[in-house]
């Protein structure tokens, strides 16, 4: 194992959602006043929770006010009335530490998210190329500061080493590979170990108060407290050989996927359609050479129309499978760009494939005329789904349930279909069902005899012969208790037409009052 | 075509047109998609207080399809899917396919288009046809929509026989107006045969079918039924005006032979 000759890089930023916050409302000009406005008085980014907004983030008056994260904010209010408040965007503090990670691959040839605040960076034989491992943290601060992230960092042989020095240790500490690290790290307080709270209420309720602590009473104490904790969060012994190299720690890095662009700025802003179709011809070839290049082809593709006074119109197309047709793409696009207000023209186009998937170049058929002939179903379905909304082409597939409207669902075709249980060959179904089965007016031998008369949309039908009835129990499961049974019968009527119906309930059955019947299928 | 005098025309074509209607005299017959005879194009005229017009066209389009001949470079089982277009008035008065009812065949490879007028299920029809990997196309229109005019069913016509895409299209409770169809039907369900093992019950589906217009086969009335393992049964129904019908052809085509001009009273 090659641990120790490893070299990593923890940055922790302490404030992120403040500075994300300061760095969002604070516009250059309105800098200093903004700021002074801010760091004045004390402020907590609050979320709302279901007993009332919790503390997310304080600021340094505000932690000196008394404010800390996980309070609610009615207690700090308590503590210190004059508490301004701002709400926080959890999902956009994660959005802006994916970019974090992206960007830290300045230093390092992977990094690796280590939410909520940090970013973990390989930084193994790098550091020469900035003049040594104490210019590099020097770099990375001088890097920071011009962004206006606070920041806390360290370079350790161990991803955990790293991460306990940036957040317990000295600011800038680094960790060199011959060092004793159990004697520096020895001093750092056990949360350093990256463990859950109750975990370290654990420790600390057993007087276990620093590393060194841990190592001193023995493992198999420790051992024997902790065996049934098996996830390293949990258990501090997994995490203190984690510190030490002694056990792997595999991290997940951050890979960026630029999504395909072509974009076409143009001299003169266009006003006219014919124009406008030549140029989404233009981008949709430039979009073919980029896809094929990277062996992919497009399921989703964003048009955006930039006009001269700068509005946005942006297209947005799905497709059924991937393609990187350009005629195919021009011929979708057409149909929705007939309601494009050009304004005073349009001056920049850009096109974006947000999904892609692997396409592999494929082989042309040996008869140029069967290729030529006719379109291909993912086509055929791209088109019909850009005129009639993508709702409108579907695929009825089965589902697991007795209730024949349940038993069926529709999904967008071409999409696999769900593994499902083989249906009995004895159950007659009808041809076609009705959206909603529709109530009939029966007569009947009561309580539950054969259907003999029944009137369907103002019309009397005698019935000639019947089957049934197959009994469909309602689903426990799924339905509440007062649902009633089924009794489903298929009849065919004086003049040959054939009928799926049903009565709902039983006379006497406790849930509800005399039985309705309903017509719900058309036999072939 | 009975307004066209035979008379008129020169004596080679003769020859080839009693040729034609000897053939138009002939009898429709399932299984007629062997020879590739089988129409590319169809209306069914049914009424929305029944599934015998669906049913119908379902079952002429399988027919079709399993006498299709297959091609040399084509593989040995079919795999295309087929395409079922409904408006949303259609779908509201007759339902909508339900997976489990239908044949075998269909079941895993039904797409179905739901369009929420006339237009946009012709549209769906059309682009339906020109798709190579389609075995065959299912429409079902109510009424008489104005947007489905003859020059709407010729271009189905023309679009269906370019790329070789059988249409079937079902109208429900319309009435037979000018149409390019090249087979078109007027089907109502009938009494089923009685089950082998309960009489009382509801037997496989027959249905009671005219062909009013053809363009390569007489008009007739059938009894279509299913036999062996879900196959097209007919069974001839001697009407009163098939048999008038038949009549008429045998009379024009012998008429053709001897050259004689047609008697006018």
């Amino acid at each position: 194992m090659n641990a120790p000759s490893r070299r990593i890089l923890a940055l922790w930023c302490a404030d992120m959602a403040l500075d994300r916050w300061r760095l969002a409302h604070g516009a250059p000009e309105s800098e200093r006043r903004a700021r002074a406005e801010l760091d004045g008085g004390p402020l907590v980014l609050i979320a709302d929770t279901a007993h009332g907004p919790r503390i997310e983030a304080a600021n340094v008056p505000a932690r000196a006010a008394g404010a800390r994260p996980g309070m609610r904010l009615a207690d700090a209010r308590t503590l210190c009335p004059e508490i301004a408040t701002a709400p926080s965007d959890p999902a956009g503090d994660l959005a802006f530490l994916e970019k974090l990670a992206v960007w830290a691959m300045r230093w390092g040839p992977w990094a690796a998210m280590d939410a909520p605040d940090g970013v973990l960076v390989d930084v193994t034989a790098v550091p020469h190329l900035f003049g040594g491992e104490a210019k590099l943290i020097a770099d990375v601060r001088a890097a920071f500061a011009r962004r206006r992230i606070a920041l806390r960092c360290a370079i350790a042989p161990t991803a955990g080493a790293a991460w306990a020095l940036a957040h317990y240790g000295a600011d800038g500490a680094i960790l060199g590979g011959g060092a004793d690290a159990e004697a520096v790290l020895g001093e750092l307080p056990v949360a350093a170990l990256r463990l859950d709270a109750d975990v370290v209420t654990v420790l600390r309720r057993l007087g276990l108060k620093r590393l060194g602590d841990l190592t001193g009473i023995g493992r198999d104490a420790i051992q024997r407290r902790f065996r049934n904790r098996k996830s390293p969060a949990a258990n501090p012994l997994i995490r203190l050989d984690q510190i030490l190299g002694r056990i792997p720690e595999p991290l997940l890095p951050v890979v960026p996927q630029e999504m395909p662009m072509v974009q076409r700025r143009l001299m003169e802003p266009i006003r006219h359609r014919a124009l406008l179709d030549t140029v989404v011809g233009d981008l949709a070839a430039d979009m073919a050479r980029e896809l094929e290049g990277r062996a992919e082809g497009a399921r989703r593709l964003e048009l955006g129309l930039w006009r001269v006074d700068g509005e946005v119109l942006v297209r947005r197309l799905e497709l059924a499978a991937a393609t990187r047709d350009p005629a195919h793409v021009c011929r979708l696009f057409a149909a929705r760009l007939d309601d494009v207000d050009a304004g005073f023209g349009i001056e920049m186009l850009r096109l974006r494939a947000s999904w892609a998937e692997p396409l592999a170049l494929g082989q042309g058929d040996f008869e140029a005329a069967a290729e030529a002939h006719g379109i291909s179903l993912a086509a055929c379905i791209d088109r019909l789904t850009v005129r009639l909304g993508p709702r409108a082409v579907s695929r009825p597939v089965p589902f697991a349930s007795h209730i024949p409207e349940r038993a069926q669902r529709w999904q967008p075709p071409l999409v696999a279909e769900p593994a499902s249980q083989g249906d009995l060959a004895f159950h007659a179904r009808p041809l076609k069902l009705l959206d909603r089965a529709e109530p009939i007016a029966v007569l009947y031998a009561t309580p539950d005899g054969y259907p003999q008369r029944f009137r369907w949309r103002g019309q009397v039908h005698e019935v000639a012969r019947v089957e049934g009835p197959e009994r469909i129990a309602p689903e426990w499961w799924r339905e509440r208790g007062s649902a009633r049974l089924r009794d489903y019968y298929r009849i065919e009527d004086e003049a040959g037409r054939r009928y799926w119906i049903y009565r709902r309930g039983l006379i006497g059955d406790g849930r509800g009052g005399l039985p309705e019947w309903y017509l719900q299928g058309l036999c072939a | 075509m009975s307004s066209a005098d035979p008379s008129v025309l020169p004596p080679g074509q003769l020859a080839s047109l009693a040729a034609f209607a000897a053939k138009g005299a002939a009898r429709w017959r399932p299984g007629l998609g062997a020879d590739g005879a089988g129409a590319l194009h169809s209306e069914v005229f049914a009424s929305s207080s029944e599934a015998a017009g669906a049913a119908a066209a379902l079952a002429l389009a399988l027919d079709d399809w399993r006498h299709a001949p297959r091609g040399e470079g084509a593989e040995a089982e079919d795999r295309r899917s087929v395409l079922w277009v409904q408006t949303r008035e259609a779908a509201r008065l007759t339902g909508r396919p339900f997976r489990a009812g239908l044949p075998q065949d269909v079941q895993a490879r039904l797409i179905h288009v739901l369009a929420d007028k006339a237009g946009d299920a012709l549209f769906a029809l059309e682009e339906g046809l020109r798709c190579r990997d389609l075995a065959f196309v299912i429409g079902e229109i109510a009424g008489n929509p104005r947007a489905l005019d003859f020059t709407a069913s010729r271009r189905l016509s023309l679009a269906a026989e370019k790329h070789r895409v059988p249409l079937f299209l079902v109208r429900l409770d319309a009435t037979a107006d000018l149409s390019a169809a090249r087979m078109r039907w007027r089907v109502a369900s009938t009494a089923s045969p009685p089950p082998r093992w309960n009489a009382q019950a509801p037997g496989a589906p027959r249905w009671q079918a005219e062909l009013f217009r053809a363009r390569s086969h007489a008009p007739g009335e059938w009894l279509l039924g299913e036999g062996g393992k879900g196959a097209l049964v007919a069974a001839r129904l001697p009407g009163e005006t098939d048999a008038l019908a038949g009549a008429l052809a045998r009379g024009w085509a012998a008429g053709l032979r001897d050259r004689t001009a047609p008697q006018r009273a």
